[in-house]
């Protein structure tokens, strides 16, 4: 079963695994050294009121982000 | 040192038990602190707690902080001889990243794994010789806020000589021809330690930006990293996977999780504070009924001192004969100061609140919930800190602006964060919302009302500029938002008894020195130069009211007022509310004092305050504090920069005049401008 994702389309209680996250850049290497790299489970907990950041819960710790930087990564569902 | 939110304060507090402000809030440390604890032998210990970051890659100017202090490269303080890195247990994956980093650079290292409770009742179980082994360095199970392993910990730092780690990643081979390239082109140290200087230079080509090294090294790493972009293309994402690949393998072998999919307390508890529907209600209503609280829980507080403080005047007035020293006493310091004084209690309970809401960890959640309104205006949310923080004062905010990572966001940050409402407002609105409204239990809700919109409107006009200045002189892309949301805990009442104690001394030493020296030189503008003045005849007014205006009115201070009156005539004030404006320029809360001394109000009691103004008039005898005039006052003083502390510290901040000077001119005029619309269109409309 290999369906990917985007983060952001991603729903509240769905499980995953990170595929990928895009370009390399400042903020994608900032999210891996938080502990979001490929090959990281996440779990997805809940979109802010009005459609704002994103709350996700991962190595055992919440860490939120916008919509713009989870556009870019992928993830496979599980 | 460790990661944000990891406890480091606490456990420095516990160590060293110097007062320091700790918050359950990633980003409370900015500046390094200092203490001294005594080792095992009694010798004593210098000690600093550093900045939070997750790597030693810094970005912010913070992180820099750290990663110069570790490298021994902030002129004042030594090398480093051993670090203490602190390490959430409940969270040890995340927070091991930055802690090999740590330990790689070679310095005697001790890990403190600290809030084995939280990770216990997590079912977290660590296995702390294996990890030990797998790190090389003494790791010390501890938590900090129950006092629990600080002895332990006191011991493994006392221990000597401590072990050198040897702990090692692999890195690509060009790294170490990239290494002694570098060496010689550094900084030369005093202290000759070759390995740091090694680690110096490894950690430099990790990095994004230059930590503040500067110039030809600078420029040299930047031609080697160029060199890895060809050779191996993704190495920087190869080092953190590797790294957190050696975490794995650490995690798999020492820690073992019991329950890990039960949902925890602060998931459910979060499923009501930020639902969709009802988070922005509850947001409100917390809000709301802080300043609810202040309004009635305060009251009888502010009775009490101001019943001490009048009595007081009356005894140092009894045992002084009758002449200028008594007045001087009476009327300018216990009459000045006094009257801000007495604004002490609502003081204590907000700073009571905002560390309450700090320490929990909801601060972090309502950052959560605005960032949408704060990306629209093209903030980060980082910069929710430094706002909110400028709830309570502007000077730490605009501190608290150090964590955020682009120079830009930061300025802008800087320049609206004095629109925020301080708690030196907080004396004048109280006062005009006084004088428009009559006293009674019946008014709190509106008079809360009126005070929340206060906040409202500098809050909304904060944003306005952050959103003009992001369009025209700072412009540039809204930047990412990575921030973590801490678990729920109680508040530690031992650290808010602990801030409201720093919050409410300072106040009060601002009233002892800048407010008490303020309040002597305006009472001597006041009273001199001395004249006769005898009661004009046919006054309507009771005569002794007549001599008193008029000998405000001819002295020096009176002769400024008068001077400068045409400037803020067109917004409705005359000379005494200009007097009142021009001494505010110190600091806020002086217009409350000033007024006091134009008034003699020597008892030093708001409510009397309030009483004079409704009797005060104009030259042609209309009623001076109109409603009108009074949020006229109101409406200038939430939007001028009125504060000596915040310029000197947004100068020191952006390390030039430039910044302080335009932020302080644009905010007087559009408080002026704001001011002129308010008075003259609301006679227009017919208001008086």
């Amino acid at each position: 079963m290999n369906n990917f994702i985007r983060l952001k389309d991603m729903q509240t209680g769905q499980r995953g695994v990170v595929k990928d996250l895009g370009e390399e850049g400042r903020e994608s290497l900032r999210l891996m050294e938080m502990g979001l790299l490929p090959g990281t489970q996440i779990r997805f907990v809940r979109r802010a009121p009005l459609g704002g950041p994103l709350e996700v819960e991962m190595r055992g710790f919440h860490l939120s982000l916008r919509a713009k930087e989870a556009e870019r990564i992928r993830v496979a569902l599980s | 040192m460790g990661n944000p939110n990891s406890g480091k304060t606490t456990l420095f507090n516990a160590l060293t038990g110097l007062r320091q402000k700790v918050g359950n809030y990633p980003g409370v440390t900015v500046e390094w602190k200092e203490g001294t604890f005594y080792s095992q032998h009694g010798n004593p210990v210098r000690i600093l707690d550093l900045p939070g970051s997750y790597s030693l890659n810094a970005h912010s100017p913070d992180e820099k902080i750290l990663v110069e202090a570790l490298l021994g490269r902030i002129p004042p303080l030594p090398e480093p001889t051993t670090v203490v890195c602190c390490v959430d247990a409940s969270n040890l994956e995340r927070n091991l990243y930055l802690a090999t980093q740590v330990i790689e650079i070679g310095i005697p290292t001790v890990v403190v794994l600290n809030m084995m409770d939280v990770a216990v009742s997590r079912g977290i179980k660590i296995d702390i010789e294996q990890v030990e082994k797998r790190l090389g360095v003494p790791v010390v199970p501890c938590e900090a806020a129950n006092g629990v392993g600080i002895m332990e910990l006191r011991l493994a730092i006392s221990q000597h000589p401590l072990p050198v780690p040897m702990l090692k990643m692999d890195v690509p081979n060009l790294i170490s021809d990239a290494v002694d390239d570098l060496l010689p082109v550094l900084p030369r140290r005093q202290s000759g330690n070759t390995q740091l200087s090694r680690a110096e230079a490894r950690l430099l080509l990790s990095c994004d930006d230059d930590p503040g090294l500067g110039g030809p090294v600078w420029t040299r790493v930047l031609l080697w990293q160029q060199r890895f972009d060809r050779e191996s293309p993704g190495w920087r994402s190869d080092w953190i996977t590797s790294r957190y690949a050696w975490i794995g393998e650490l995690m798999h072998h020492s820690v073992s999780r019991f329950n890990p999919n039960k949902p925890s307390i602060t998931e459910r508890v979060d499923d009501y504070l930020l639902h969709p529907w009802i988070g922005f209600p509850v947001l409100a209503f917390v809000m709301g009924s802080l300043f609810y609280c202040i309004f009635t829980l305060a009251v009888p507080f502010m009775d009490a001192l101001d019943g001490i403080i009048g009595l007081c005047a009356d005894l140092v007035g009894g045992l002084l004969p009758a002449g200028q020293l008594r007045n001087l006493l009476v009327d300018g310091v216990f009459g000045g100061v006094g009257g801000v004084l007495i604004f002490l209690p609502q003081i204590l309970f907000l700073f009571f609140f905002i560390s309450i809401l700090e320490s929990t960890g909801y601060m972090a959640r309502a950052a959560f919930i605005l960032d949408r309104v704060m990306n629209r205006v093209g903030l980060h949310g980082r910069s929710f800190i430094p706002l909110l923080s400028s709830y309570a004062c502007a000077v730490p905010g605009i501190m608290a602006t150090r964590t955020i990572e682009s120079p830009k966001d930061r300025l802008i940050t800087i320049l609206v964060a004095p629109f925020m409402t301080c708690s030196a407002r907080m004396p004048v609105y109280l006062v005009m919302i006084a004088a428009i409204l009559p006293s009674g239990s019946g008014h709190a809700v509106t008079k809360s009302l009126i005070l929340l919109f206060l906040y409202f409107i500098g809050t909304v006009v904060a944003l306005g500029f952050a959103w003009f200045f992001r369009k025209t002189l700072l412009r540039g892309p809204s930047p990412a938002m990575l921030m973590e949301l801490p678990p729920y805990r109680m508040p530690r009442w031992g650290s808010v008894f602990r801030e409201i104690y720093d919050r409410s001394w300072l106040f009060i030493k601002r009233a002892g020195t800048i407010i008490f020296a303020l309040s002597i030189l305006l009472w001597f503008m006041m009273n001199y130069p001395r004249e006769e003045v005898f009661p004009a005849a046919g006054s309507t007014v009771s005569g002794e009211a007549v001599v008193q205006k008029i000998e405000v009115e001819s002295s020096f201070a009176g002769m400024l007022g008068h001077s400068l009156e045409p400037v803020f005539k067109p917004v409705g004030y005359d000379w005494r509310i200009t007097l009142g404006i021009i001494s505010s320029f110190a600091a806020r809360e002086v217009f409350v004092s000033t007024m006091a001394i134009i008034y003699r109000v020597n008892e030093e009691e708001s409510d009397s305050l309030v009483a004079a103004f409704r009797e005060s008039r104009r030259a042609n005898g209309e009623p001076l504090f109109t409603p009108l005039t009074c949020a006229s006052v109101l409406v200038f003083f939430v939007f001028a920069l009125q504060c000596i502390s915040t310029v000197a510290v947004v100068r020191r901040e952006t390390q030039s005049w430039r910044w302080p000077v335009f932020q302080f001119v644009y905010m007087f005029a559009f408080a002026w401008l704001a001011a002129f619309i308010i008075y003259q269109g609301g006679q227009l409309l017919g208001f008086a």
